[in-house]
């Protein structure tokens, strides 16, 4: 610290001591708030608070007309947009659940002693840094149905592959392998971090207890890497529910409307000029995402502080 | 900055394979268990990046058969040259686009979110609690599409890459501020005290004195947020349209829609735009895991 200090003396002092009366000012002023507050409050705040007018009307960028509650009841009523709103619960579930998983699975055996550490750890974590359309694209040929290395390599073993992108029942849950295939490094690394930082006596006193290995996972790893959890839950959920991308890249909601999301939707009613209707389905997402990350991060805190 | 590099107790080892670890059942975990681990990744994480290097090498035809297998002509090199002169050079135009759009917001995201961040964390008033809200809902609630559309119409920024990035810049400030505020909570008041008293005014305590010390926090920010707004889709697409200021995504996208023939020359596509990833990932990949660790879990 004492270099910082010693750093900072000259360019202080090489300013001469003018009258200006320097102390009555805060060292800390509100205007530094300023420059981010206008960027954030007419690009993020302004549309969102315009956006619940928006929802109720019909709108073609320069002209609105007011019709009440008309876009909502349409998204619930046409099968096409409800799917929508049901697949983006079961996306978001999906991919943090096994983000979850597979995090807390890989970040014990990175942290372990085991062959391969590092280059593990790379090659898992590099997809998270990879483009997402370009993922998206490349799964898109390799679960191709008939000619996709997938398949391909399933016939070999003599298993008849299903059409992961083309059959209605699974399109979705393709999708959500490949969100969890490039998102799970992140939930790894969190992991490792949360793992890393459980003092070692705590491990040495569960062995002279006698724990076994279930034990010391139940009862010192798991408790212990919660903050870890969280944050995962957290990340995962807010990027799930949102997700546009990678759906958009592999199937673009499709078969018929079978993948669509919520974020599909407004993407696909803005390009038919349905901007009301577009603005409702924005609005619908922000309802979910508060209705459930908010509680969500409340409980999740709550347990931290019990731990 | 260590916690993903110091080594792991001993005792800590192998969480799975029982009480006591004994010499052989620790060298059996290490490489048993290691060489499973290892095999699975290459199928699962080598294998997709494989099919795109081997797929750009590739001609058309065979390409087009989406088989996992070496090129019959390796011709990689004829690919880059042609993808890069289609359309008149739109893809090198892309590259320019992407890296002013990345290296604009990416430091506008650093000085508005470290200023904010250092008065949130240092002047506690009444307001503190609003802006910490403000700050959070705009990490978790997702932006209104069309209304946005709507007010960068009416400054005459729809569709302009100034606008683009203005909107870069408001959707990723909370995550910066959020950085920046757990990072600047460690360092002393006193520090800030030493420098009032040696006559510093606001601007050259934040940007002389306390910016200096933000370095290891402000690697973090720069990597993730390089990494967001140059892998940006959705934001591009809705605000940028058009093939003039087409980003290095959108190119994908659009030589997706209209070479449907041409799968080489779309892998070769994705291949370039992954190379500044992997560059990155190559000079920062530690940087990348020590201050994503702790931004995330102590932020």
């Amino acid at each position: 610290m004492s270099t910082t200090l010693r750093q900072a003396s000259p360019t202080a002092t090489s300013r001469p001591a003018r009258g200006r009366p320097r102390t009555r000012r805060s060292p800390y002023p509100g205007w530094f708030y300023l420059p981010a507050a206008v960027v954030y409050g007419v690009l993020f705040l302004v549309p969102t608070l315009a956006s619940f007018y928006f929802a109720l009307t019909r709108w073609t960028i320069f002209t609105s007309e007011f019709i009440g509650l008309g876009n909502f009841v349409q998204f619930f009523q046409e099968p096409a947009l409800t799917k929508g709103f049901v697949n983006t619960f079961v996306y978001a579930a999906l991919t943090s659940g096994a983000k979850v998983v597979l995090g807390l699975a890989l970040g014990m055996l990175l942290t372990s002693q085991i062959m391969g550490r590092g280059y593990l750890r790379a090659v898992i974590f590099f997809p998270v840094l990879v483009s997402t359309v370009g993922v998206g694209i490349t799964f898109r040929v390799l679960m191709n149905p008939t000619k996709g290395a997938i398949n391909a390599a399933l016939g070999v073993v003599g298993i008849d592959g299903p059409g992961w992108l083309v059959d209605p029942s699974i399109a979705l849950l393709s999708v959500a392998a490949v969100d969890i295939w490039k998102g799970v490094g992140l939930a790894t690394l969190i992991y490792m971090a949360g793992i890393v930082s459980i003092p070692k006596e705590y491990y040495e006193a569960a062995r002279v207890d006698g724990a076994g290995s279930w034990t010391l996972f139940r009862n010192l790893i798991l408790p212990l890497s919660w903050p870890a959890t969280s944050t995962v839950v957290t990340l995962s959920l807010i990027g799930g529910l949102r997700s546009f991308d990678l759906i958009w890249s592999m199937t673009r909601g499709g078969p018929g409307f079978t993948s669509d999301v919520i974020a599909s939707v407004i993407y696909k009613q803005y390009q038919a000029g349905f901007y009301g209707l577009s603005t409702a389905g924005n609005v619908i997402l922000f309802i979910a995402v508060t209705a459930i990350v908010l509680p969500l991060t409340r409980f999740l805190a709550r347990k931290e502080v019990e731990l | 900055m260590s916690a993903t590099t110091t080594p792991v107790p001993r005792t800590a080892s192998a969480p799975g394979s029982g009480g006591r670890v004994g010499g052989s059942r620790a060298a059996l975990y290490r490489y048993g268990v290691g060489t499973l681990a290892v095999v699975a990744s290459v199928v699962v994480f080598v294998v997709p990046f494989a099919f795109i290097l081997l797929t750009a090498a590739m001609d058309a035809t065979q390409a087009s058969e989406f088989s996992f297998a070496w090129p019959r002509n390796f011709q990689l090199w004829e690919n880059v040259v042609e993808v890069v002169q289609t359309r008149d050079y739109i893809l090198v135009i892309a590259f320019i686009n992407s890296v002013v759009l990345t290296l604009v917001s990416v430091t506008a995201l650093v000085v508005l979110g470290s200023m904010v961040a250092f008065v949130l964390q240092r002047r506690v008033t009444r307001w503190t609690g609003a802006i910490n809200f403000l700050v959070l809902s705009g990490l978790i609630m997702p932006p209104a599409i069309v209304p946005t559309i709507w007010v960068l119409q009416r400054f005459g920024l729809f569709a302009t890459m100034p606008g683009l990035i203005l909107v870069e810049i408001a959707f990723g400030l909370s995550f910066s501020i959020l950085l920046f505020r757990a990072f600047i909570s460690t360092i002393p008041r006193e520090l800030d005290e030493a420098a009032v008293l040696d006559g510093a005014g606001p601007l050259r305590l934040f940007f002389r004195v306390v910016l200096p010390l933000l370095r290891p926090v402000m690697v973090t920010v720069v990597l993730v947020q390089s990494v967001a707004v140059f892998n940006d889709f959705q934001n591009p697409l809705y605000f940028l349209p058009g093939d003039a200021g087409a980003t290095v995504q959108l190119t994908l996208f659009n030589f997706q829609s209209q070479n449907l023939s041409s799968y080489n020359l779309l892998f070769t596509d994705i291949l370039l735009i992954t190379i500044p990833m992997l560059l990155l990932f190559l000079f920062f990949n530690r940087q990348i895991v020590a201050g994503l660790t702790s931004g995330a879990v102590k932020g």
